[in-house]
């Protein structure tokens, strides 16, 4: 039986529930900064080694590495801002990001932070009434510590709504 | 009448149902293509009898519609779901080790019996009322077919061998399966003609295909838009602002945009060059060209030369709907599955070989951000298609314009900045269509 008196328990148990905030804080952070199209803020959310990647469930539960995103570096991650920002044509859009569902998994012994959270994107164009649902899916996380903050080490975005609608213009 | 006018008969469950006035107007409706093949008229992507003729006349009609790849099938028992057209279909690798192909409709009450998208099995079993077909489609169980107790049942004259699934015409070629509601078909070779034949055996070399994933999305324009999109060369160095500044196609590089005898099928090939080596002049006209843009990731763009091509990147079309992908070394297979006149889906079966090591396979997975709909590439391509239906549904009963290098009437040409090859499917497609 967990003894929740003891400080020994309390104190771990406070440690939890801060990690789980300032989790829950950097995925709030993250959505503001793709929701406001800060994309080169966004790059700087990563490890320089990170793993970044938007893959369909079907390929992620067949073991397809197939992703509609590949990164396997934060230099790809800012190639990928750099391009959207300054060389890719589309339509102009607002997005909303909501992330949820946040569960921290555990800390391994190297300070590695396993997470998962839930997200969906709503997407809205300019000359259509609807605010759609443009993709629903699930990270799968890991941080880690850089000079005391937290950053993505990996990020896999599984995503469940196979058939896309045209595009994904902007990163999720 | 002139010869370029058609009429195309309405649907007849819209006769019945609407009244006498729109009736006339539908029967009235002619199809006049205007002119030469330089002007294509707006009804071509919108009209819904256009599109309908264009499923039993081309889909289903004397036509190899890509169905898979072997790789996806490689043991008895497995399926995919896959669409001929419009048209469900599941692709099977049979017990004798043969593939098939068949319709995904269930000859009792027609329904879609297979609903996964991929797996193994002994046999289908419509979830309705457990009609059991076997890996070829051969009609094998009816549950109560004598009834129950003397009473009910089929008519004691069905013949379960006479009720099998409706079977298509299917031929493989370098591993990749083509299947056709047409028993009198040519040959796969002869389909394609010699030189775009020779540019699909440069892809598929011979080397065992690895599938490295799949891509499915939907597009709202008309399924002959993503064709003409790989028929014209032109928009590729003015809309990819990324292949241009980082010299994978610019105006001047040695390139060809093939297509065969009969204008159906192309391909559009280039071979990749330096920046540097470009001309000021040229420069100024491509305005998607920036100096000093540079990508963090250089390995991104390099090339590994596999292939016995001169070519780093082609882009074949397959009529009707396959789109092969050589885009350096990311590979992959682009299915169109028309959904009406307005829509149609892709899906996308990314490829390697078996053989690949590790960084060969990670390289493809990298370059892969080129295309796809997320695409660098590809989201520019499947943006424009959309603005370009947009403006034909918005505006009805116009026409636009192909004209570029009129000294290429239709067919083959070895500048960029042509619509030669988009001349040459219309004059294929109105023969088909009688048009």
């Amino acid at each position: 039986m967990l003894d929740v008196s003891s400080a020994k328990t309390r104190d771990a148990r406070l440690d939890a529930l801060l990690l789980y905030q300032e989790v829950n804080e950097f995925n709030a952070a993250y959505a503001a900064a793709l929701d406001e199209q800060r994309l080169i803020d966004w790059v700087e959310m990563f490890t320089e080694d990170a793993f970044y990647v938007v893959i369909s469930r079907e390929n992620a539960d067949h073991g397809l590495p197939v992703g509609l995103i590949y990164c396997d570096s934060k230099r790809m991650i800012h190639d990928r801002a750099f391009a959207l920002e300054k060389t890719t044509m589309f339509a102009p859009r607002y997005l909303r990001h909501i992330i949820g569902n946040l569960q921290v998994l555990g800390e391994a012994p190297d300070g590695a932070i396993r997470a998962r959270a839930n997200y969906v994107l709503i997407q809205v164009l300019y000359d259509r009434p609807e605010a759609k649902l443009h993709q629903v899916g699930a990270y799968h996380d890991v941080f880690r510590r850089v000079d005391g903050a937290l950053k993505l080490a990996e990020r896999r975005c599984i995503y469940d709504s196979l058939l896309i609608d045209n595009a994904l213009c902007l990163p999720v | 009448m002139s010869a370029n006018i058609s009429q195309i008969e309405p649907r007849t469950d819209v006769e019945k149902v609407r009244g006498p006035i729109e009736n006339t107007v539908l029967f009235d409706r002619q199809y006049v293509w205007p002119g030469d093949l330089t002007e294509i008229p707006d009804w071509v992507y919108t009209d819904e009898n256009v599109y309908r003729r264009e499923v039993e006349r081309i889909f289903h009609g004397p036509t190899w519609n890509y169905v898979g790849l072997e790789a996806e099938l490689p043991n008895p028992g497995d399926f995919i779901r896959s669409h001929v057209g419009p048209t469900s279909v599941v692709v099977t690798r049979a017990k004798d080790g043969s593939i098939n192909v068949v319709e995904n409709r269930c000859v009792h009450r027609a329904a879609e019996f297979c609903r996964e998208l991929s797996g193994n099995v002994n046999e289908f079993i419509c979830p309705y009322h457990q009609w059991t077909y076997d890996l070829k489609g051969n009609l094998i169980g009816v549950p109560f077919r004598r009834g129950v107790g003397g009473k009910g049942g089929m008519p004691k004259s069905f013949n379960l061998a006479e009720h099998g699934l409706r079977r298509l015409n299917v031929t493989s070629h370098r591993g990749v399966v083509f299947a056709s509601y047409r028993d009198d078909m040519e040959s796969f070779a002869d389909y394609l003609g010699p030189e775009v034949l020779r540019e699909f055996e440069a892809t598929f070399d011979g080397r065992k295909l690895k599938v490295l994933g799949h891509y499915r999305h939907s597009l709202p324009g008309n399924w002959k838009l993503y064709h003409e999109n790989l028929k014209d060369p032109y928009h590729a160095t003015l809309l990819h602002t990324f292949l241009v500044t980082f010299g994978l196609l610019v105006a001047g590089n040695r390139s060809l945009m093939l297509t065969d005898k009969s204008g159906r099928h192309g391909v559009m090939a280039s071979a990749k060059s330096e920046t540097k080596n470009i001309g000021a002049a040229e420069k100024k006209e491509m305005r998607a060209y920036k100096e000093g843009m540079a990508l963090r990731e250089t390995r991104f763009m390099d090339f590994v030369q596999e292939f016995d091509s001169p070519w780093s990147v082609t882009m074949s079309t397959i009529w009707p709907n396959l789109i092969v992908q050589r885009e350096m070394n990311t590979l992959g297979i682009r299915q169109i599955v028309p959904n009406g006149p307005d829509e149609f889906i892709m899906k996308w079966t990314m490829f390697g070989f078996e053989g690949d090591d590790d960084e060969m396979t990670r390289h493809r997975l990298r370059q892969g951000n080129l295309m796809g709909p997320a695409g660098f590439l590809g989201l520019e391509d499947n943006e424009a298609m959309k603005f370009v239906q947009d403006g034909m549904r918005r505006v009805p009963d116009k026409h636009h314009l192909v004209k570029l290098d009129p000294a290429t009437e239709a067919g083959t040409s070895d500048t960029l900045i042509s619509e030669a090859a988009i001349r040459a499917m219309y004059k294929h497609w109105r023969q088909e269509m009688g048009v």
